[in-house]
C-alpha cells in the first residue's frame, strides 16, 4: 500500500495530504489527553504502536508469487478506537519513507489516509458492529483486522486510479488493474493478520483485565466473561 | 486460551508455507513487491509520467535496508515481547505471597 516517492501528481498529493492532516492532528491531541487522563494505558497504546511496527516490517511471500505486507493498524484501533492509530500510523510510515526509501513524503497524506484512517476506521466499525449483533469476540476481532487490512489497499488502487485514469477504460478500469495487482497478494496476509490480532487480544483478555476495563474495550463480551 | 493461540500461530504459519509453495508454482513467480508491481502498472498506464520528487535518503545497498526492515521488526516485537512479559508476571502471584497463604 505504499505508494512510492513523487508517484501521485502534486495536486493528488497536495489534496491527500489536506485530508489526513486534520485527522493526524485530532489524533495527536487524543493521544495526549488519553496519556494525561489514563498513564496506566501507555504501555499498551506503545505496543500497539509496536505491533504495526512489526508487521509491517514483513514482507510476507503470497499464493500469487508475489509479497506484501500487513498493516497491524486493527489492533490500535479496536483497543483505543480508530482516531488514536492516524498518529500511530503516520510515524511508522514517516520512519518507512525516511529510512527505507519506502513510501514517500510526497505520498505521506495519501498512505497515511489509506493505513491510518481507512483501515482503523473499517476494523473498529466492523468490531463494533458485529459485536452489536452478537458475534464471539474472536469472530470479531478477526474480522476487524483482516478486512481493515484489505480496505487499506482497496484505497491505495482507489487513489491510483483516481491518479491515473486508464486511456480508454478510465477511473473504473484503471481501478481493476491495480486492485487486481494489490487484492490477490493480500488476501492470504489480511488472514495472517486477523490471526495474530486474535492472539494478541486474547493474551490482553488473559493478561490486562484492567487496562481493557479502563478503556471499555470489548464490554459486551467482558461482561460475559465477568458473569460466567 | 493457550491451546486456542498456539492453533492460530500454527494456522499463520502454515498460510505463509502454503502461500510460498503456491506462489512459486505461478509463472514468472519472483516474490516481488506488490507496491512495485502497482508503481510498474502506474508507468505502463501513462507512459510519460515522470516521478517528480526523490527519496531524500535511500539505503546505500540492499543488505543495509535488511538492517533497518530488521530493526523495525525487533523493535516492534521487543515492545510487543516486554509488554505481554511484564503483564503476565504481574498477574501471576509471587512465589513469597504463596508461600505465606500456606501459614
Amino acid at each position: 500500500m505504499h505508494i512510492a516517492e513523487g508517484f501521485l501528481p502534486p495536486l493528488h498529493a497536495v489534496a491527500w495530504t489536506a485530508i489526513a492532516l486534520p485527522f493526524v492532528i485530532v489524533s495527536a491531541r487524543r493521544v495526549n489527553r488519553l496519556m494525561q487522563d489514563q498513564p496506566q494505558i501507555k504501555l499498551l497504546l506503545a505496543a500497539s504502536g509496536a505491533f504495526a511496527f512489526v508487521l509491517s516490517a514483513l514482507k510476507l511471500p503470497s499464493v500469487t508469487g508475489s509479497c506484501s505486507h500487513a498493516t497491524g493498524t486493527g489492533l490500535g484501533a479496536i483497543l483505543f478506537g480508530p482516531s488514536v492509530m492516524a498518529l500511530l500510523g503516520t510515524i511508522v510510515l514517516l520512519f518507512q519513507a525516511l529510512l527505507l526509501a519506502h513510501g514517500g513524503l510526497t505520498t505521506l497524506g495519501a498512505n497515511v489516509f489509506s493505513m491510518a484512517i481507512v483501515g482503523p476506521w473499517v476494523a473498529y466499525g466492523l468490531l463494533r458492529g458485529t459485536q452489536r449483533l452478537n458475534a464471539p469476540l474472536t469472530v470479531s476481532v478477526f474480522l476487524a483486522a483482516t478486512l481493515g487490512d484489505m480496505a487499506t489497499y482497496t484505497v491505495t488502487a482507489s487513489q491510483l486510479a483516481l491518479a491515473f485514469p486508464d486511456p480508454s477504460s478510465g477511473v473504473l478500469g484503471s481501478f481493476i488493474k491495480f486492485i487486481g495487482i494489490f487484492a490477490p497478494t493480500q488476501l492470504p496476509l489480511a488472514v495472517i493478520e486477523g490471526l495474530l490480532t486474535v492472539v494478541i487480544v486474547n493474551l490482553l483478555r488473559q493478561y490486562s483485565h484492567n487496562e481493557l476495563r479502563d478503556l471499555q474495550a470489548f464490554p459486551q463480551a467482558l461482561a460475559v466473561e465477568a458473569r460466567s | 486460551m493457550n491451546r486456542q493461540n498456539l492453533g492460530l500461530m500454527a494456522a499463520a504459519v502454515l498460510l505463509v508455507i502454503v502461500s510460498l509453495v503456491m506462489g512459486s508454482r505461478q509463472e514468472g513467480a519472483e516474490f516481488a513487491g506488490a507496491d512495485g508491481q502497482a508503481m510498474a502498472a502506474v508507468t505502463a498506464i501513462q507512459p510519460d509520467y515522470q516521478p517528480w520528487f526523490s527519496p531524500l535518503w535511500e539505503p546505500p545497498s540492499s543488505e543495509v535496508e535488511s538492517l533497518l526492515f530488521a530493526l523495525q521488526a525487533a523493535l516492534g516485537a521487543g515492545l510487543v515481547g516486554y509488554y505481554l512479559g511484564l503483564r503476565r508476571g504481574q498477574s501471576q502471584p509471587r512465589p513469597r505471597d504463596r508461600a505465606d497463604a500456606g501459614d
